[in-house]
């Protein structure tokens, strides 16, 4: 119990409460996720995989049930404590790469850290250019996001999740826009940073072959967990 | 990035280069309004300045004089008149009863700067077979010179004014074929006369002015009015010339004698001045107004284009508190920058048109007049513009969810 990263009880998640169109996309979802765990999330679409995801990764709250990470239950936790867990706490990485185009790759994977301290100090840019360093890509460091290739704005992108030495990475079908070659390379980087660092990811993809390599697979369907 | 700076300004300046068409175009319309504003500003405090230079330098900002002299009807009991009708008296020139002490009472007041007894009346001026009227002022010369700025106004000889001299106005000196060294006789009404020299002419910038004026010593004027120890007027200026009118009532009503202040003898300059700052200042709150909507449309457009940015922000930890600088600094800058801009513009275009606009006789039309403050108050007031404009799409985007802002 005290190893585990994520927990999940009994989460509900539903739109429009009291109102004719209520909808509720996530029915009394358990889950546990390890410290070290790469944990692949399947589902058709609209299961209501990417939900839980922003559940998980407090971009939003259940309706119901219980939601703690690393031992913290967050439903006592006001928006400014939410913000600072999760900072602190999780690292993402979206299907669309979704690099911040205003900056360069180095000044992309700086970002958390300059959020969290407030000044961009030497050691934020150095750790920045090593994690460059760790996914292949400190050539580009200086390179605006727009002039990088997919693959190459996926991997700062892990790179950018890993920059505050978060514990639990969530990824949204980080692989989902790629070609089978850089979708297989930023698996690899993924599960690679995993074994090293023994950060967990929670992985949310359609990709069955990625899917096997995972320690784990959960398959979300119509909003419940399938054994 | 400059390790100087924080978070939020490195965001700001950052999403203002992305977006540098947007930013462009924006800050080219502040830079207008901004230049409009110093240029009009610069040019109405310039025209103002030298149109109260030329009014207060050469006449009093307050008179006092002798109240006029009435006629009171005889009476016997109340409501019965002895005359149907009361004539009107003429009105004899007379000496401000007990001016000394008016003056010293003028000269302690905390608002009045300058004080000068004064005697007014007419004159002949001979000189040959020519002569003119004149409008004789006696003046002490060195309180009256702080008033009225005679010596400014010489053109020819010097503003020497001894029991011996006259300073008349250039007109009466070409109508009487006399310059500075002629004798001159001054004849009084009464009869008497003096022989006096011309010391200076003046041109006081008005032709009717200049034909009439002669300036003498105060005891000189007195002897030849035939009012000796007396004056007709006291001349005063004041630290606040705006504030003159009420003064002006003030001394009125503490004193016996009748106040005229500049702002009441010219109404209508005044009223013109007034107008024109009251136009300039419409024009301001409209610049100002456009400016502040340009502004807010074009950070509410960069709100949304840049949900998924924010998105991203909130994702990696960003708080409400700091999106929320992050655009109310894009305000702020884009009007700082502008008016930077705008300032540099209205000023070059106010040196060109100063250059360029000339009054009939070649001189200036107006000072040029690039006063610091001008620009400090434009560039904080563009800045405020700014923030302000930038708070509503400030709060939206503080207020986006970061779910739906990553969807786009």
């Amino acid at each position: 119990m005290a190893d585990d990263i994520l927990r999940l009880e009994k989460v509900c998640k539903a739109y429009n409460i009291g109102q004719s169109s209520a909808t509720e996309v996530l029915h009394d979802v358990d889950l546990r996720l390890e410290h070290g765990e790469f944990l692949a999330l399947m589902g058709p679409s609209g299961s209501g995989k990417s939900t839980l995801l922003n559940i998980v990764g407090l971009l939003d709250r259940p309706t119901s049930g219980r939601l703690s990470i690393k031992g913290h239950d967050t439903g006592a936790l006001g928006d400014a404590e939410i913000t600072h867990l999760r900072g602190h706490t999780i690292g993402f990485v979206f299907q669309y790469h979704l690099l911040i185009s205003a900056f360069t790759a180095r000044e992309n994977v700086m970002m958390p850290m300059l959020v969290d301290r407030g000044f961009p100090d030497p050691e934020i840019e150095k750790r920045a250019t090593n994690l460059l360093l760790q996914v292949g890509l400190e050539r580009f460091a200086d390179n605006l996001a727009t002039n990088m290739s997919g693959g190459q704005q996926q991997r700062v992108a892990v790179a950018r999740a890993l920059a505050m030495n978060p514990d639990l990475v969530l990824a949204d079908e980080p692989t989902g826009n790629l070609d089978s070659k850089s979708a297989d390379s930023v698996f690899e980087l993924m599960r690679q940073v995993n074994r090293d660092s023994g950060t967990s990811f929670l992985l949310v993809t359609h990709n069955l072959e990625l899917a096997r390599r995972c320690d784990r697979i959960i398959e979300v369907i119509d909003g419940r967990i399938q054994a | 990035m400059n390790r100087w700076l924080p978070f939020e300004w490195i965001t700001a300046v950052r999403f203002l280069r992305e977006g540098r068409m947007q930013t462009a175009f924006i800050m080219g319309g502040i830079a207008v309004g901004v230049g409009v504003i110093v240029f009009m500003s610069a040019m109405l405090a310039g025209l103002e300045a030298n149109f109260i230079k030329r009014v207060l330098t050469s006449q009093p900002q307050i008179q006092l004089l002798a109240p006029d002299q009435i006629a009171r009807p005889l009476r016997h009991a109340a409501g019965e008149f002895e005359d149907a009708t009361v004539q009107r008296p003429s009105q004899r020139v007379i000496s401000i009863d007990q001016w000394p002490k008016i003056r010293n009472q003028m000269l302690a007041m905390p608002e009045v700067t300058a004080v000068s007894p004064t005697i007014l009346g007419s004159a002949l001026a001979v000189r040959g077979d020519a002569n003119r009227a004149i409008n004789l002022c006696g003046v002490e010369p060195d309180s009256y010179f702080k008033i009225v700025r005679v010596p400014d106004y010489i053109v020819a000889g010097e503003p020497r004014l001894t029991s011996e001299d006259v300073v008349v106005g250039t007109e009466l000196a070409k109508n009487l074929g006399a310059t500075v060294g002629d004798k001159l006789n001054i004849q009084a009404a009464s009869g008497a006369n003096r022989v006096l020299t011309i010391s200076g002419l003046v041109d006081l910038g008005s032709k009717g002015v200049n034909q009439r004026t002669a300036f003498v010593a105060l005891r000189t004027a007195q002897s030849l009015l035939g009012m000796i120890g007396g004056v007709t007027t006291i001349d005063m200026t004041v630290a606040d010339i705006y504030a003159a009118e009420d003064i002006a009532r003030r001394i009125e009503a503490a004193n016996a004698v009748e106040a005229d202040s500049w702002i009441r003898t010219n109404a209508q300059f005044f009223t013109a001045v007034q107008a024109q700052e009251t136009s300039n200042s419409l024009i301001r709150i409209f610049v100002a107004l456009s400016v502040a909507f340009g502004i807010a449309a074009v950070l509410i457009v960069s709100v949304i284009q840049r949900s998924k940015d924010i998105g991203i922000l909130r994702a990696m930890g960003t708080s409400r508190g700091q999106i929320l600088r992050v655009f109310l600094l894009q305000g702020g800058l884009l009007g700082f920058v502008g008016s930077v801009f705008g300032a540099a513009m209205g000023a070059a275009a106010l040196i060109y048109w100063h250059s360029v606009a000339r009054q009939v006789d070649g001189t200036e039309l107006f000072p040029l007049m690039l006063e610091r403050k001008l620009f400090i108050a434009t560039a904080l007031l563009a800045t405020l513009t700014g923030l302000l404009a930038a708070t509503a799409p400030a709060v939206r985007a503080a207020k986006l969810d970061p779910v739906v802002a990553i969807r786009g």
